[in-house]
């Protein structure tokens, strides 16, 4: 097995992911940071931020410019993709990133409010059923056939020339058009309809920056559409933290900072204890 | 007990009797790399369980025959008849429920 092990795996490279990664390191944890486009960020469309302190008038796009700049600078590593499954085995935390499997002791989740996208009409259904939300995992599978490719966020372009490169026959859908689609299928995948016309198909990729919290990581308690955690920023699975935006408003970036301290500090403490 | 590597001949005569789980995967699945040391561990527990492994690639007629979707897939069979599937990255408790 490829895998790359660290300490801690931060999922998130906005405020709260690049929080916790400089107190992870502080600690003298390994980190590594994964995330689609930093600068696909909803953040980067800010035009001007007043309320984070000592840094008045910053748009969103220097300001995580910065941050991204704070993990060049420690040297840790942004691995730049999609994470597609987590699963936690023998007391690690594995991540798979496209064709990647990383592993680390504790995971903090801070993918943003992204995370805790609402599914579209027949997505959890047929999830596995000609669902996919990885191209390079499935795509294989659908060599010669029709499908539809939903670029709900950064990247998607690439999945789409991946698909075609193998021998898919791609309807390809971004914007408002992917954003309301509707999939259709009893038992499989039949269909898309999008703008009130109905395309058969066999597969469906729904792409997004990143992968629903719930889907990512089974067992993922959540409240109210966000991430339920504690003080600590503890969610339901052990060795599992989160952070900023997807544990609940306000979408803040002071809030979101403090809380990748508060989480990656917990993390320290979870490897701690579990080292003696 | 090892995981044995199942083809199209040896399907059918493998599951025929008993217990068996086999793990539909393939070489460019990232997840696959990761249900994979789960599926080798359930192996060693297990030793009751045959448990075996089809690469979708090199195997296409047997990922057809069970209308694999996506990898990994996981399909457990007693004396030759599919009892439980489960489609994504499976929990070893999950697998120890399909076997039960």
């Amino acid at each position: 097995m490829d895998e790359k092990g660290f300490d801690i795996l931060i999922l998130g490279a906005g405020p709260a992911g690049v929080s916790a990664a400089l107190t992870a390191h502080a600690r003298g944890r390994s980190a590594a940071v994964i995330s689609a486009d930093p600068m696909a960020s909803p953040l980067a469309r800010a035009g001007r931020i007043e309320n984070y302190p000592g840094l008045p008038g910053r748009s969103g796009r220097e300001l995580l410019a910065a941050m991204v700049g704070d993990l060049e600078r420690l040297d840790i590593p942004l691995i730049v993709g999609r994470a597609t499954a987590v699963m936690a085995f023998n007391g690690r935390i594995m991540v798979s990133v496209e064709q990647d499997v990383y592993q680390a002791g504790a995971l903090i989740l801070a993918a943003g409010a992204q995370q805790n996208a609402r599914p579209l009409p027949g997505e959890e259904r047929l999830l596995g059923r000609g669902v996919s939300y990885c191209a390079t995992c499935d795509g294989m599978l659908y060599r010669g056939k029709r499908v539809a490719v939903l670029g709900l966020g950064s990247g998607s372009e690439a999945d789409r020339a991946f698909l075609e490169g193998i021998g898919c026959q791609v309807l390809y859908f971004t914007g408002t058009q992917a954003k309301n689609a509707e999939i259709q299928g009893q038992d499989k995948v039949s269909g898309i309809a999008v703008d009130g016309a109905v395309h058969p198909v066999e597969g469906v990729f729904v792409l997004r920056d990143t992968v629903a919290a719930s889907a990512l990581l089974p067992g993922l308690e959540m409240a109210e559409g966000h991430i339920a955690v504690g003080p600590d920023m503890a969610t339901s699975v052990p060795g599992a933290f989160a952070a900023g935006d997807c544990t609940g408003r306000p979408y803040q970036i002071a809030r979101a900072v403090g809380q990748g301290n508060i989480a990656a500090l917990a993390a320290d403490r979870y490897l701690k204890e579990r080292e003696t | 007990m090892s995981v044995l590597d199942l083809t199209q001949d040896s399907f059918d005569g493998t599951i025929a009797s008993g217990t068996t789980l086999v793990d539909f995967w393939a070489v460019w699945c990232g997840p696959c790399k990761m249900q994979s040391p789960i599926v080798d561990a359930f192996a060693e527990k297990n030793p009751q369980v045959k448990v075996c492994k089809v690469n979708v690639d090199n195997e296409p007629a047997l990922a057809a025959r069970f209308g694999i979707m996506a990898i990994p897939t996981l399909a457990a069979f007693r004396d030759g008849e599919l009892i439980q599937r489960k489609v994504g990255l499976s929990s070893m408790e999950e697998i120890e429920d399909m076997c039960k």
